[in-house]
């Protein structure tokens, strides 16, 4: 049974074709303000790589802050169980899955089905979203893939004690003019976020294995900087920021009678 | 899909609303009436203004807010002309309403706002006193009586606490003699009081027949009930309409009607709903989830105690017990102990006993899940709203959680709160009808 989930998030749009469990295809497109026409193109890329046609798929479920954008979507799934169910499937022995995407954080406490026992979301604040470390690089004047690595050569910790992004942009100028060196500044930024999710997924109990998957996974020097304030491993599943795109895949398969 | 259970719209719905209605607009015209304006918090001792005379007609605040705020546009007017004098936008919300109704002197049920004759309030929460010693500035240095109840939670009320407090009331009495330059009625009082009982009582009644699956009564249509006695408990209008609500609520439970025909998930929220989005519980709905209640729905006025069997029932009024009410002093002293048993009262000492309160609701009425508000604009409600959650998910109960403000509606996204209930939903296995 062929099957896809689309991601509509506040960034980018995600497509995961899936065929009887199994990823055949993915694709995403930046969301500009033609939502409707980077939704259909993402859709029709995914397509084309698991030669397949619209019509050949048996069900179609959209999740995302956008889901409701998706004039071709048989149903909808929400974003906390798409995250948590993708997850799941792809790391079993995940019971915590913190799922950072541009415009949100969210930490999620599921069963071994992936099904979500409890969850906390960030409120209305980028802080402890992708939107932030955008706004840093920026304010550091380096390019977005840049303040990652550059974070891992940090040696120093830098308290940074803004929790707002447009004051901790201020911090960073603030660093800058002390000419503290870009690589602390970046850590900064990388750790105040981590213990920014930490504190929200903390409202759950965080129960090993924790899992980390939306785009903020592929960035090296968050990823450090949570495993380090958390103190535990934290795993992160191939391309993370289609996790919830296949979740999505995967309560489509299970919607039209093909399990999970 | 056609419903589980049979609906039906409360027979007893217009009056409420007319009860409302007229409450403001007698506020309002009041003077034509020779009358007496005075204005306090919802939790006044309402019954003792009520010796000075029949024409005596009580404004409270909360309410007035919580109305002013579903008036999303002038609400908005009143927020930012209290921010425009220099007040603090994270304080109460409602008394920001209130402020603002002043500062542009417009009443939210039409024309000029109408000016008190005297403040009568009390303090409990972080905001009361403060509130009314403002608006007795505000309206030009207008006399002010606050009386202190903050003496600890009820388990700890001794005869020296019943005294600080009946003395204060004895002393308001004659305040208020003085600033009306009125006689006193301890008979009109003694009425008051006992009426107090009886609608409190009657409401616990009411909320406890929600006990029953399917849950005669949702809570989006109970904040129009409840709040009767939060404008005045102490009034036989509110007496006489709580016991014709008993008695079409039980009827209700007997022949099976539900608040929501498709009753399958049950939830209660806490506090204060945001006013002007109340239709989020309309949208539960679309689940099968109904809202049976709250602990602010049950127990901001409603009084309660643990029955026989060990469950929460209403509480025996001193009538009842046979206690005898015959002077001026006896009649406080009862109010007062009365009202320190006051459910949402306790958690101002101790988050625990809220915990402890919303627990036994949980369990008794049958839920499946909790809706907490983290509600901004009402510090006194949301004090340990945190731990509330932990020890209700400690008790096995989902919580969902989310933020926003009572009477704010600047400080509420709805789409969020959407998508978080769908969230909530999901994990609960619930699916949206078509």
């Amino acid at each position: 049974m062929k099957v896809a989930g689309i991601d509509v998030g506040a960034k980018f749009v995600k497509v995961v074709i899936v065929d009887d469990g199994n990823l055949v295809s993915r694709s995403s497109r930046l969301m500009g303000f033609e939502q409707k026409e980077s939704i259909e193109e993402a859709f029709k890329e995914a397509l084309e790589k698991a030669g397949l046609k619209k019509e050949d798929l048996t069900h179609t479920t959209a999740t995302g802050s956008g889901k409701t954008e998706v004039p071709f979507a048989d149903d909808e799934f929400t974003e906390v169980s798409a995250a948590a169910k993708g997850a799941v499937n792809l790391i079993p022995s995940a019971r915590t899955v913190i799922d950072v995407g541009a415009e949100e954080g969210r930490a999620m406490h599921t069963n071994a089905k992936g099904k979500v026992l409890d969850f906390v979301i960030n409120e209305r604040c980028a802080a402890g979203a992708g939107s932030f470390t955008e706004a840093m690089a920026r304010a550091l004047e380096i390019p977005l893939e840049e303040i990652g690595p550059l974070s891992l050569k940090s040696k120093k910790s830098i308290p940074m004690n803004a929790q707002c992004v447009v004051f901790a942009e201020s911090e960073v100028v603030t660093l800058v003019h002390q000419k503290t060196p870009k690589e602390d500044i970046a850590r900064a930024i990388h750790d105040a976020m981590a213990s920014r999710i930490i504190s929200m997924a903390r409202r759950l109990s965080i129960e090993e294995d924790v899992a980390l998957v939306g785009g903020l996974a592929n960035n090296v020097g968050f990823v450090e900087s949570l495993r380090r304030e958390l103190n535990m491993d934290v795993k992160i599943p191939e391309e993370p920021e289609y996790v919830p795109a296949y979740g999505a895949a995967l309560a489509a398969a299970s919607r039209a009678g093909g399990g999970s | 899909m056609a419903d589980k259970y049979p609906t039906e719209r409360l027979k007893t719905w217009n009056d409420a609303k007319d009860i409302r209605l007229n409450y403001y607009k007698d506020f309002a015209e009041a003077r034509e009436k020779g009358g007496i304006r005075w204005a306090g918090g919802a939790w006044a001792f309402d019954a003792v203004p009520a010796g000075l005379g029949d024409d005596v007609y009580p404004l409270t605040g909360e309410p007035y807010g919580a109305s002013t705020a579903f008036n999303r546009e002038f609400s908005d007017d009143c927020l930012e002309a209290t921010e425009k004098y220099g007040f603090a936008r994270d304080l109460c919300s409602y008394m920001r309403n209130y402020w603002g109704s002043i500062l542009l002197n417009k009443y939210t049920f039409g024309g000029e706002f109408p000016k008190s004759d005297f403040l009568w309030t009390d303090h409990i929460c972080c905001s009361h006193a403060k509130w009314y010693q403002v608006a007795a500035e505000l309206e030009g240095g207008i006399p002010y009586y606050c009386v202190d109840v903050a003496v600890g939670p009820d388990e700890e009320v001794d005869e020296n606490r019943i005294e600080y407090i009946v003395g204060q009331l004895h002393d308001g009495i004659e305040w208020m003699e003085e600033i009306t330059g009125r006689t006193y009625d301890d008979n009109r009082l003694i009425e008051a009081v006992k009426n107090e009982f009886r609608s409190t009582s009657t409401w616990a009644e009411i909320c406890a027949l929600n006990k029953a699956i399917p849950a005669p009564l949702d809570e989006k249509s109970m904040y129009s009930l409840y709040v009767l006695g939060t404008l005045m408990k102490h009034s036989k209008k509110v007496v006489d309409f709580y016991e014709e609500l008993r008695d079409e609520v039980k009827d209700r439970v007997e022949r099976g009607i539900a608040a929501v025909g498709n009753e399958k998930c049950r939830v209660m929220t806490d506090t204060q709903p945001p006013w002007a989005f109340l239709r989020v519980f309309r949208y539960l709905e679309k689940y099968g989830c109904v809202s049976i209640g709250s602990l602010y729905t049950f127990g901001l006025i409603g009084l309660w105690e643990v029955k026989e069997d060990g469950t929460w029932g209403p509480k025996t009024t001193p009538m009842e017990k046979g206690v005898s009410i015959t002077s001026r002093d006896e009649a406080l002293r009862e109010l007062v102990k009365w009202n320190l048993d006051k459910p949402e009262w306790q958690h101002f000492y101790s988050p625990k006993y809220k915990s402890d309160m919303m627990i036994r609701i949980a369990r008794e009425w049958k839920l499946d899940g909790v809706l907490l508000h983290y509600n901004r604009g009402c510090e006194g409600l949301s004090l340990g709203i945190a731990e509330n959650r932990l020890a209700l998910q400690e008790a096995g109960y989902p919580v969902m959680i989310f933020e926003g403000n009572m009477g704010d509606e600047r400080e509420f996204d709805e789409a969020r709160t959407v998508a978080r209930i769908d969230a909530f939903m999901e994990s609960l296995d619930m699916t949206k009808e078509a």
